[in-house]
């Protein structure tokens, strides 16, 4: 659905001849259903990336297609099948919210431009607002405005740059529940985001991107590949023989003991957690309660993002 | 033709609700037709005395003719009020386009709008037209405004006729419409390069310098508004409006104005 190869942008520096690479070399497939999160830090190109994919900006280098259409080329109709949500929601405050989405219905050539608007301000719950004027609305209604623009024709794809950026709690889980909605749909969405939980919960794959890609995969999968996967026992009281003893069965690759609490690393604890606690029990330990222990997606992004500059 | 509808229509909804340019749209006609009316007042009186026209340009006495000399001066002083109806045309949409574009920045809607399938020449063709048809109007009805009270204002009918006749015509319906397209693409070009609307207005202007240069001239005896130099200036506009909106589709650049505005 969305395939880059070599992609890469480069814009004119601050002194005469001296160029800033934006984006390097980015070679990356996303499939069609796909919600892909686009991590990186401010600055990383991420903009710039979702620019070039929606037929914005060209690329200085390298190839990227947008539902089988090659950017560069057939820029209007990738424009025609995309839709995107920028960074800021780009609303015409003087208008009303109903007025905002009948242009926009228009400029896509949608039939019954009154009527999608009127089905995604009724979706969005801003039905009763729609002939206020857009200035008049909080950041949160703005940005549901704005993605109910971006879903206005339908678009197979679709591009999100921050959507819960300074929204408040009850704002973002709305627009986090859309995007759900959104995916169950079969959507393709790409998603830049720096709210790592959210990418946790909504992404199948993950990209982890600062000028170039970094890593790249589902993110159960960089868990694995980092930490692997790692078991906690909640013990009564820990005694130091149970370290011992968990560390001479042939599955476990490690045991360590963090204050009361045993923790196991090993590759498949839905096989060999019974046998685990079997033994510890046989050994006299008071179990009190088992559970994973899961790294959360940001200490994977700090990881790699350190480790970049760290090379840097 | 739909999304340049659309466009103009989003224009219209919009502009009009800033006073400043309404205020632009609706007062500037009514002031620029109340002037000559106010002049064709006062010289109405002076129409039954017999006065010295020996100063007036040597060209416009012989175009005169049977004239009495006081129609003659009535006349005179209408055709330096003609040029009004020439600015009008020429500052109303000025003050449009120049938010069409740097407006669009300052709200950042720019963006959005440029990831609609639109093309630059479909979104430019209905910014302009946004801007043209207003001011044509406006100019239109102040003209229209003008022919119907300048009898009752004291005009004499040598007057009447001169306001009919072929060189108003040409500079109120043809000249004028040109000159809106002219300052429209021109106010375009300066907001596609900078991104605050006052900075494009003021810009924008510079384009009454030449229409103040025929005032002062025809103050001055240099120049005659005459059909030939009403049909040479409507040739040069035409080029213009043509190499203007050339350049504008030409400078307005997607990739500069969303990477580069701040």
């Amino acid at each position: 659905m969305i395939k880059m190869e070599g992609l890469t942008k480069t814009f004119p520096g601050p002194t005469k001849g001296t160029q800033i690479t934006a984006v390097d070399n980015l070679t990356l497939s996303v499939e069609e259903g796909e919600v892909f999160g686009f991590l990186g830090p401010n600055g990383a190109g991420k903009t710039t990336t979702v620019r070039m994919l929606c037929a914005l900006i060209g690329p200085s280098a390298g190839h990227a297609h947008v539902n089988g259409l090659a950017v560069g080329r057939d820029d209007t109709a990738i424009r025609q099948t995309v839709g995107i949500l920028t960074e800021t929601p780009g609303m015409y405050e003087r208008l009303s919210a109903e007025k905002n989405l009948t242009i926009f219905a228009n400029l896509y050539g949608v039939s019954d431009s009154l009527g999608k608007a009127g089905e995604y301000l009724k979706l969005l719950g801003l039905w009763e607002r729609r002939h206020d004027p857009v200035g008049n609305f909080s950041k949160g209604m703005r940005q549901k405005l704005a993605i109910a623009r971006a879903l206005l024709h339908a678009p197979k794809v679709l591009f999100l740059d921050e959507p819960t950026s300074g929204l408040d709690p009850e704002a973002a889980k709305l627009i986090r529940d859309f995007i759900e909605e959104l995916k169950s749909e079969g959507r393709t969405i790409f998603l830049c985001t720096h709210n790592l939980d959210e990418a946790d919960r909504l992404c199948d794959r993950v990209g982890i991107f600062k000028t170039r890609l970094l890593t790249v995969d589902t993110p159960a999968n960089l868990r694995q590949r980092l930490y692997g996967r790692r078991v906690v026992f909640h013990l009564r009281e820990l005694n130091p023989v149970w370290v011992e003893l968990a560390r001479g069965l042939p599955f476990v690759k490690d045991a360590q003991a963090v204050d009361s609490k045993l923790v196991i690393s090993l590759d498949t604890p839905e096989e060999h957690n019974p046998t685990l606690v079997r033994t510890l029990v046989g050994a006299g330990a008071d179990v009190q309660f088992v559970g994973e222990l899961r790294h959360s997606l940001e200490d994977i992004y700090l990881q790699f993002i350190q480790s970049e500059v760290g090379a840097a | 033709m739909n999304r340049i509808r659309t466009i103009i229509d989003k224009e219209w909804a919009e502009v009009f609700k800033n006073r400043l340019v309404l205020f632009t749209v609706a007062f500037l006609p009514l002031v620029f037709t109340a002037l000559p009316l106010g002049i064709l007042a006062t010289t109405g009186s002076l129409m039954d005395t017999s006065g010295d026209v020996a100063d007036l340009p040597p060209s416009l006495l012989a175009a005169c003719g049977a004239v009495k000399p006081t129609e003659c001066f009535q006349i005179y002083l209408l055709n330096q009020m003609l040029v009004l109806f020439m600015l009008m045309p020429l500052i109303i949409p000025i003050s449009i386009a120049a938010y069409s574009i740097a407006g669009e920045k300052t709200t950042r809607s720019l963006e959005p709008l440029l990831a609609t399938p639109i093309t630059t020449l479909e979104l430019l063709t209905g910014k302009a037209l946004a801007a043209v048809i207003p001011a044509v109007l406006a100019t239109w009805g102040g003209f229209l405004l003008f022919v119907i009270l300048a009898p009752f204002v004291g005009a004499s009918a040598a007057a009447t006729g001169a306001i009919l006749s072929p060189i108003w015509l040409l500079a109120v319906f043809v000249a004028g419409p040109l000159m809106a397209v002219i300052a429209v693409n021109f106010a375009i070009i300066i907001s596609s390069r900078t991104s605050d609307p006052r900075v494009a207005e003021q810009m924008s202007a510079v384009l009454v310098v030449p229409i103040i240069a025929i005032i002062f001239g025809q103050l001055a005896g240099v120049i005659t508004l005459n059909v030939q130099f009403m049909l040479s200036a409507i040739a040069v506009l035409f080029v213009a409006a043509l190499g203007l909106m050339y350049l504008g589709v030409r400078f307005f650049e997607r990739e500069t104005i969303l990477t580069k505005w701040k």
